[in-house]
């Protein structure tokens, strides 16, 4: 019976569908909602609260998003994808754009045909070790057991570095981070290796988080950022635009505090003025409103505050900005210019 | 002649029997300390049980139920003194997130919607389950049940249950035109067809009116004429336990009736019908259960039209039901063997047809004899609800997860794994006292 309700229903969906058949960036106006493909669960990066309010840095990126589009940070729907489902939710169009920690890699863009808008977070392959055992350096590690989880390209980069430098290894196969921490804090291995901003989170809810080092090696290069579906550039440029929004706002000094204040005349910056739309046209080219950036930054604020806020030196995961500070303080967070 | 005499010529009262035979001294000498082998391993057995015990309890009793985050609970575990990896459980989580656990993302102000689903879905199976307490003019209600259980579930307007049952009324009519004028087959044939073009075509034009290109969000139809409904819920709110039961109930409800007829599909002697029930089973319990909800999640989604909305959950409840329904065809079938041959030989000298046959003598009998495994296949399928945290539903186990990714909470593990097994093993243990309580019920002697 529940079959024939949801046939019933279909037909009509398919029909309505069949008529919209638009651009993302038009669906999303027509739906009043931004699907927004986001981790089951990642510490910092996504997680329901006890209201079921989705909070996080790649969350963040959803909700600047969905202000720049919809006016609104709250019109997302937030759709839990695992490792395995993300894609294909993506490329089925059940979700607009996928912002759930995804490694921009050669055959993700190019192969499984999406297109990576830029890097919200770069991050790297860390090591974790109690610090009785007294090592300083990952090539100490010859003989060591490593809890590793199966499947990922953590996995395989873990082989590389051990072949490369020549020293032996044995693999502890662990499916999640929970399992990985019980393991490690066990003792059923003396290394654990995963992304560096997961090694941090894992050791800030450590009883002792001081008797657990990082080792200075990072072995990969993991840059991760939101991504669309290939072929339809409009809807790209939209997500990618919005990206650089929230990274030029911290370099010229916008937070969500002063923002509101900066576009309500237009200042002595020209770069300003035409990011918060006091001056030129960049939000029509868009297919956006003027205040579009105004609505992103209102959102959350600019990239260092999501920072700070989500995964930063004063919450529990305490990451220091690093590779993620702005190009002018020495880091890889660039934007192109918005003239 | 004396009266001395050497026999005792009254009774003696009756004596209690010894200390160290009856009560608990007794009981324990039989059962616990009735050898030096038995004695050793009462011995070896309670110092077990008390290590486990010792050890779980002063785990599990721990003042943290009104912490905010783990950070919180070690210190209150620090001020009372107890220290280390294991030094007491964090019942804060649980506290924070059981309604969660619960509900899942389902607006809370609509949480009286589940609540009167799941207390009505009581009263529906009241009459199936023990019929003979309960008044069989209740079978109306569960009949009606199927059609508002999905619409206090996910709201939205009356007029599509509404739809569905007018399909059925449908095709109950042309049933009778046409079983008057060209036999029950063909009659069969028409209500069916009649029945599904209904639900596929028409009733989506008279609920939501002919849909409009340049609006599509535009109500037509019913909808239009007379809004009557209830505030609509989008599956992705759905979760935790309301999910799982909701996938277990709608697929143990329907595998049932869909094994039966899969089963005698397989004995059939009409060559199409049981190649096609044979294939049918053989195939599906050849591939794993995660295989088919990988299918259904992902592969439907790139076959469909874009933009297609085919909603995940009933994408899950019918690759559920599909699988169970082909295990419970062949535990019915093991019913069916069990049947002497005279049982189908009596039916038939009684002169009653296939089916009457099947309804008065055979499946009473096979199903009676199959209750256990039956029972055993709903279990193994509420359990196996679980298994769609892999495709990205946020079921109990799924929210474990989220709820670990919450800074407050990362690295709890054992507290939420205890909650949800405590859950599930509630619901299970019904299930399976349930059905000691029906072959009691239904055991006819013949043993």
């Amino acid at each position: 019976m529940k079959k024939t309700v949801f046939l019933g229903a279909l037909t009509v969906a398919g029909l309505a569908a069949g008529a919209a058949a638009a651009g993302t960036l038009d669906d999303v106006k027509a739906r009043g909602k931004l699907n927004c493909g986001v981790s089951t669960g990642l510490v910092g990066f996504a997680a329901p609260d006890a209201n079921g309010e989705w909070n996080g840095f790649d969350v963040s990126v959803c909700r600047a998003v969905a202000a720049a589009v919809l006016g609104d940070p709250a019109a997302v729907e937030f759709v839990p994808t695992t490792g395995k489902t993300r894609f294909t939710a993506l490329a089925s169009g059940e979700v607009d754009m996928l912002a759930r920690n995804t490694t921009w890699t050669f055959s993700r863009d190019v192969d499984l045909k999406f297109t990576f808008v830029g890097v919200n977070y770069y991050d790297g392959q860390g090591f974790m070790v109690p610090k009785e055992l007294g090592v300083s350096s990952a090539k100490e590690l010859d003989g060591s057991t490593v809890c590793i989880q199966t499947g990922t390209t953590t996995e395989l980069n873990l082989a590389d570095f051990f072949r490369s430098n020549n020293i032996s290894y044995e693999p502890v196969p662990i499916e999640t981070n929970a399992e990985a921490q019980q393991q490690y804090l066990a003792g059923a291995c003396d290394v654990y290796t995963t992304d560096a901003s997961g090694l941090a989170a894992t050791r800030a809810t450590f009883e002792n988080p001081a008797d657990h080092v990082v080792l200075p090696e990072i072995i990969s290069k993991e840059p991760l950022g939101p991504l669309v579906r290939h072929g339809d550039d409009e809807w790209g440029d939209v997500v990618r635009w919005t990206l650089n929004a929230l990274i030029t706002a911290e370099e010229l000094g916008i937070t969500s505090a002063n923002v509101k204040e900066m576009a309500s005349a237009a200042g002595n910056n020209p770069e300003i003025n035409r990011l918060l739309g006091t001056e030129g046209n960049l939000g029509e080219m868009l297919g956006l409103s003027a205040d579009w950036a105004v609505a992103a930054l209102s959102s959350g604020g600019n990239y260092g505050e999501i920072f700070e806020k989500n995964i930063g030196e004063n919450t529990p995961i305490g990451l220091s900005r690093g590779l993620n500070a702005q190009w002018t303080e020495g880091g890889l967070i660039y934007s192109p210019p918005f003239r | 002649m004396s009266d001395l005499s050497f026999v005792r010529t009254e009774m003696l009262p009756e004596k209690e029997p010894p200390a160290s035979t009856v009560g608990a001294i007794g009981w324990a000498r039989e059962n616990l300390f009735s050898g030096w082998f038995n004695s050793i391993l009462t011995v070896v057995s309670l110092t077990v049980i008390y290590y486990v015990l010792s050890t779980l309890l002063t785990w599990a009793i721990s003042p943290t139920w009104s912490a905010t985050s783990l950070g919180e609970c070690r210190d209150i575990l620090a001020e009372v003194g107890r220290e280390g990896h294991y030094a007491g459980a964090c019942w804060g989580v649980i506290r924070d997130r059981w309604i969660q656990l619960l509900f899942g993302f389902y607006p809370s102000e609509l949480y009286w919607r589940p609540i009167l689903a799941f207390i009505l879905l009581g009263v529906a199976l009241a009459p199936v389950l023990f019929s003979d307490k309960v008044t069989p003019k209740l079978l109306w209600f569960s009949a009606v049940f199927p059609f508002l259980f999905p619409w206090l579930l996910w709201g939205g307007t009356i007029w599509a249950p509404l739809a569905v049952i007018a399909g059925f009324v449908i095709g109950w009519f042309v049933y009778k035109a046409v079983d008057a004028s060209a036999g029950s087959l063909a009659g069969i044939i028409a209500a069916v067809v009649a029945a599904v073009v209904w639900w596929m075509f028409l009733s989506g034009y008279v609920v939501n009116g002919v849909p409009n290109p340049d609006d599509p969000n535009a109500v037509g139809g019913l909808n239009a004429l007379l809004p009557i409904g209830i505030e609509a819920v989008e599956s992705r709110n759905f979760g935790g336990f309301m999910l799982s039961i909701t996938i277990g109930v709608v697929a143990i409800a329907c595998s049932l009736p869909l094994g039966i007829v899969l089963a005698l599909g397989r004995q059939s002697d009409l060559l199409i019908v049981k190649a096609l029930c044979v294939g049918f089973i053989e195939f599906i319990r050849g591939v794993p259960l995660i295989t088919l909800l990988f299918v259904a999640s992902t592969l439907l989604n790139i076959f469909m039209p874009p933009g297609t909305n085919f909603d995940i959950i009933l994408r899950v409840i019918i690759m559920a039901t599909l699988f169970a329904s082909a295990y419970m065809a062949e535990v019915i079938r093991g019913g069916l063997a069990a049947l002497p041959k005279g049982q189908y030989e009596g039916a038939d000298s009684l002169g009653l047809n296939y089916w009457q046959a099947q309804r008065l003598i055979i499946m009473p009998q096979a199903l009676k004899i199959s209750i256990p495994g039956i029972v055993s296949t709903f279990i193994g399928l509420f359990k196996d609800t679980t298994l769609v945290s892999i495709i990205g539903l946020l079921d109990p186990l799924g929210l474990s997860n989220s709820i670990r990714a919450d800074a407050a909470w990362n690295g709890i593990v054992w507290e939420i794994y205890g909650f949800i097994a405590l859950m599930f093993f509630v619901f299970c243990f019904a299930m399976s006292r349930y059905s000691m309580y029906l072959e009691r019920k239904l055991h006819t002697g013949h043993r």
